[in-house]
C-alpha cells in the first residue's frame, strides 16, 4: 500500500468556494427516529422497486419492502420497524411523483429486526457475496444511486483490472464522504476487500482530494497492512474531480469512451459512502436502511453530519440540526453544483442524498442572462463531450460571466434528442404494425 | 389522485447553484483600470487634449449605446460598461491633436455602425474601436495623420523629420542615417516619450495593464505572445529595424494586449488564439514593411482582417471531445 499524487490532469475544471469548514469538523451523529418515514420505491438510478407492502401491514427493521424491478433496479427495505400507514405518489427530489411507503415509526424499536445473516467474507464464495450486494438494495451513494450489483457484474469480454474508490466530493459543502473516510476507515477497508473478492482481484485506487489530509492519514492507517496493489491516489482539489469519468483519468489516466461506461477501459468506480455499505451488507447483514446526510449552508442554526433512516423527511432533519434560520430562500438536495432545489421540507431523504443546503438571500443569486460575449470560460473550464455524454456537472454555468444557462441548455438538448429518438422508434413501430 | 402538493416557499432554479461571481461589467472594468495607466501617460505626454478627446469619445459611445438600445427596444446596456471601454480603447488610438467633432463622431460610428448595428455587445463580428479608426483613417486622413503635440526631440539623424513623424513613419520613409538601434529611442519607446496616438506610445504603461489582466485571468497569454511574438520573428529576419523597435513602435502591443484580445472578435481555444495572434503579427509587418503600401502602422487593418477570419478559426479548433472514439 502506498500513498502517491495523481500524475494527470483533465482538461479545464473550476474552483468554487468550498465552505466545507461549516460541517467538516462535527462528527456523525446518529438522529433520534422520527415520528414518520416517506421510504420512496425510487432511490436508485433505473425502474423504481415494486412495492410489497400495503396500508396497514406491520413491518420489521431491514424487511423487504420493495422488490428490485428490472435490471437496473434495486430493493428498498423497512429502514425501522413501524407500521405502514399509506402507500402513495410523494414528490422526490427531483420533482417527480413516485409511489412511497409512508410508515409509522413504532416506539418500540426493541424488536426482532429483519436483517439478513452475517458472511465470512474470506468463505463466502463469489455469487454469494454478489448476491448479498443485490439483496441488501445497494446503490452508488455519491448521487447519481446506479445499482452496485450491476457494477459489480462486469459483462462476461469484460475484466475489471482497477477498481476505483471515489472519495474526492469535490462539491462544495459536502463532508458526509469525508466523515466517513475518517471514521469508518475499517469499514471502507471491509468493503474493499469484498469488492475484490467480487471482481476477480483488481488493484484498488482510492482517490481522495489534498484538502482532506487527515482522511488520507485515517485511510493510510486502516489499509497498512494489505495486500496486494493498493494505492492512495492523492488527486489536486479541482471541480468535478469526484466525477467518474474525470477520476479514472485522474487515477489510471484511461479515457472512457464516448457512451460507454468505466468498464469499457477496466474500470469500476465506486463512492466510499457505498463500499462502507457493502462491508455493512455482507459482515453485518443490515440492508442499506441509513445513510450519512451534511445539513449544512448559512441558513441551517447548526450545520451537521447526520446518520438518518432514509426516508427522513428534510423538515425532520433540519429540525435536528437546530432547525432553519430566518430568511432561507433556497434549499439544494445534494451539492450546490448538482444538487437540486427542492420546493419544501416534505421531500424524504433517499439512499443518494449527500447533503442538505439551505442558503439565505446572501448566498443565492439571482440572475437575468445577458449576451454571450464569447470569453470562453465555458469552454475552458469543462471538458468537451459529446452532448450526450454530459454529466451536467455544472462548471461551464458556474464561470459564466453573461449568467447564461448552459447546463440547463445541455439538459434540454439531451431531453430533446431523446425525445426525437423515442418518437422515431415509436413511428417505426407504427409502420411495421401497419404492415 | 395526487396528495396536495404543500406550498412552493423557496426559490427554484436548476443547478449549479453555485457561481463565480464573474459578471460581463467586472470583466469591462477590468479592461478599464487595466487601461488607466496608458490612458496617464497619454495625458502626461501630449497634455488635458488628451482627456478631453477621451471623455468625448466614452460620452459619444455611451450616448449612442443608450439611443441605440432605445430604437431598437431591447434593454439598456450602458451598465456593462463595454461602450465604455470601446470609447476608451477608440481615445487611446487617436492621434492627440484631432478636433473633438471627429472623435465623437467616431465614437457614433463605433457603436451605432460596428456595434449596435449588429445586435449589440457579443453580436459584432469586428472589434467596435477598430472598425471607427479605420473609418476615420479614410474619412479623416489628414487630421488622423498629423502629430505636432509631441514634446519628442530625439537629437539624432535627420532630426528635422523626427518633430512630425511617427517612429514608424520614419521606418516607411526609410529615414537615412537614422540609427535605430540607440538606446535613447528605445527608451523613448519604452517609457512613451514619441509621436503616436494617445495610448499606444508607452508599452510599459500597457505591459503594466496587460499583466493586470493576465492576473484577474480576464485575457490568457497567448494572443499577445503570438502577436508581439510574430512581429519579433518577422523583424528579426527581415533585419534593418531592430525587432524591437518594431515592438515597441505604433499600435503593436496596445494591438495585441487590448485590442486583438477582444472575446467578442477573437477565438475561443488556446490553438485558435495562438493561430489569430500569429495572423495578426503577420499582416501588421506585412502592411508596415510593404514598400509600395501607403501606411506606415498596419495593425488596426491587421485585426480587423483577423476578426473576418475568426469565425472560421473556431470552427477549425474545435476541442476535441472527451473520449471520442478514434475512427
Amino acid at each position: 500500500m502506498k500513498t502517491v499524487q495523481s500524475a494527470f490532469k483533465f482538461h479545464g475544471g473550476v474552483h468554487p468556494q468550498y465552505n466545507k469548514d461549516l460541517a467538516a469538523s462535527k462528527p456523525i451523529e446518529a438522529m433520534p427516529l422520527p415520528k414518520q418515514l416517506v421510504v420512496s420505491m425510487s432511490q436508485h438510478l433505473g425502474a423504481p422497486a415494486k412495492c410489497l407492502v400495503k396500508k396497514g401491514d406491520a413491518v420489521a427493521k431491514g424487511q423487504l419492502i420493495g422488490e428490485r424491478n428490472g435490471f437496473i433496479s434495486a430493493n428498498v427495505h423497512a429502514p425501522v420497524a413501524g407500521t405502514v400507514a399509506a402507500v402513495e405518489p410523494r414528490m422526490g427530489p427531483t420533482g417527480g411523483w413516485v409511489d412511497a411507503v409512508i410508515l409509522d415509526v413504532a416506539e418500540d424499536q426493541s424488536g426482532a429486526s429483519a436483517f439478513m445473516p452475517p458472511l465470512d467474507w474470506k468463505s463466502a464464495s463469489r455469487e454469494d457475496l454478489l448476491a448479498r450486494v443485490n439483496d441488501a438494495g445497494i446503490c452508488g451513494m455519491g448521487g447519481a444511486g446506479f445499482p452496485t450489483v450491476v457494477k459489480l457484474s462486469p459483462p462476461p469480454d469484460k475484466h475489471c483490472e482497477y477498481l476505483i474508490l471515489n472519495g474526492a466530493e469535490c462539491e462544495p459543502y459536502l463532508t458526509s464522504d469525508y466523515r466517513t473516510m475518517l471514521e469508518r476507515a475499517d469499514r471502507i477497508r471491509a468493503g474493499v476487500e469484498i469488492m475484490r473478492k467480487i471482481l476477480n482481484g483488481p488493484a484498488v485506487r482510492i482517490a481522495v482530494e489534498a484538502n482532506k489530509p487527515d482522511a488520507i492519514a485515517a485511510l493510510e492507517k486502516a489499509f497498512a497492512d494489505i495486500e496486494g496493489n493498493v494505492e492512495i491516489v492523492v488527486l489536486p482539489v479541482l471541480y468535478p474531480q469526484g466525477s467518474e469519468k474525470h477520476q479514472i483519468y485522474a487515477t489510471v489516466k484511461r479515457i472512457v469512451p464516448e457512451g460507454a461506461l468505466p468498464i469499457a477501459v477496466g474500470c469500476v468506480v465506486e463512492n466510499v459512502g457505498t463500499v462502507a455499505a457493502i462491508a455493512d451488507a455482507v459482515e453485518k447483514g443490515i440492508p442499506l436502511i441509513e445513510r450519512v446526510t451534511t445539513v449544512s449552508g448559512d441558513g441551517v442554526v447548526e450545520p451537521k453530519n447526520v446518520r438518518a433512516p432514509v426516508g427522513t423527511r428534510y423538515a425532520d432533519l433540519v429540525a435536528f440540526c437546530g432547525g432553519e434560520k430566518e430568511g432561507v430562500r433556497k434549499v439544494i438536495s445534494g451539492g450546490p453544483m448538482m444538487g437540486f432545489n427542492v420546493p419544501n421540507l416534505e421531500i424524504p431523504t433517499t439512499k443518494t442524498t449527500s447533503g442538505l443546503l439551505f442558503f439565505t438571500s446572501a448566498r443565492v443569486f439571482q440572475y437575468s442572462s445577458n449576451a454571450c460575449i464569447n470569453c470562453g470560460r465555458c469552454v475552458r473550464a469543462a471538458q468537451k463531450m459529446d452532448v450526450m455524454d454530459c454529466i451536467e456537472c455544472g462548471a461551464c454555468s458556474f464561470g459564466c460571466p453573461a449568467y447564461r444557462d448552459i447546463t440547463q441548455n445541455c439538459r434540454r438538448a439531451k431531453a430533446s434528442i431523446r425525445a426525437a429518438a423515442a418518437a422515431a422508434k415509436a413511428k417505426a413501430a407504427a409502420a411495421n404494425a401497419k404492415k | 389522485m395526487l396528495p396536495k402538493q404543500t406550498a412552493e416557499r423557496y426559490i427554484l432554479s436548476s443547478s449549479p447553484h453555485a457561481h463565480a461571481d464573474a459578471s460581463t461589467s467586472r470583466i469591462m472594468l477590468d479592461v478599464i483600470i487595466a487601461l488607466l495607466p496608458a490612458l496617464c501617460c497619454g495625458v502626461y505626454f501630449f497634455g488635458l487634449r488628451a482627456l478631453i478627446l477621451t471623455g468625448t469619445c466614452i460620452a459619444a459611445c455611451l450616448v449612442t449605446e443608450g439611443l441605440c438600445r432605445l430604437a431598437m427596444k431591447r434593454e439598456n446596456t450602458i451598465g456593462d460598461l463595454s461602450a465604455v471601454v470601446t470609447g476608451l480603447l477608440l481615445a487611446l488610438n487617436l492621434p492627440p491633436d484631432l478636433p473633438v467633432w471627429m472623435a465623437a463622431v467616431g465614437g457614433v460610428f463605433a457603436i451605432g455602425f460596428a456595434k449596435q448595428v449588429f445586435g449589440g455587445l457579443g453580436y459584432n463580428p469586428f472589434n467596435p474601436a477598430l472598425s471607427a479608426r479605420a473609418f476615420m483613417l479614410i474619412s479623416f486622413t489628414g487630421a488622423m495623420t498629423t502629430w505636432s503635440s509631441s514634446a519628442w526631440t530625439l537629437s539624432a539623424g535627420s532630426t528635422e523629420a523626427v518633430t512630425t513623424a511617427t517612429p514608424l513613419a520614419l521606418i516607411k520613409k526609410g529615414a537615412e542615417g537614422f540609427d535605430w538601434s540607440q538606446a535613447a529611442l528605445i527608451k523613448d519607446l519604452f517609457i512613451g516619450n514619441v509621436n503616436g496616438c494617445i495610448g499606444e506610445v508607452s508599452a510599459l504603461a500597457l505591459l503594466i495593464g496587460a499583466v493586470y489582466l493576465l492576473v484577474r485571468k480576464v485575457i490568457t497569454w497567448h494572443i499577445p505572445v503570438a502577436f508581439i511574438g510574430t512581429v519579433f520573428l518577422y523583424a528579426m529576419f527581415k533585419g534593418g529595424v531592430p525587432p524591437l523597435v518594431h515592438v515597441l513602435s505604433g499600435g503593436c502591443v496596445i494591438g495585441a494586449c487590448f485590442m486583438a484580445t477582444d472575446y467578442v472578435t477573437s477565438p475561443i481555444t488556446a490553438k485558435g488564439k495562438l493561430i489569430f495572434g500569429c495572423g495578426c503579427g503577420l499582416i501588421t509587418m506585412l502592411i508596415r514593411t510593404a514598400p509600395t503600401g501607403a501606411y506606415p502602422e498596419g495593425v488596426s487593418f491587421s485585426i480587423l482582417i483577423m476578426n473576418a477570419l475568426t469565425p472560421l478559426i473556431n470552427r477549425f479548433t474545435q476541442p476535441k471531445p472527451f473520449g471520442k472514439v478514434k475512427k
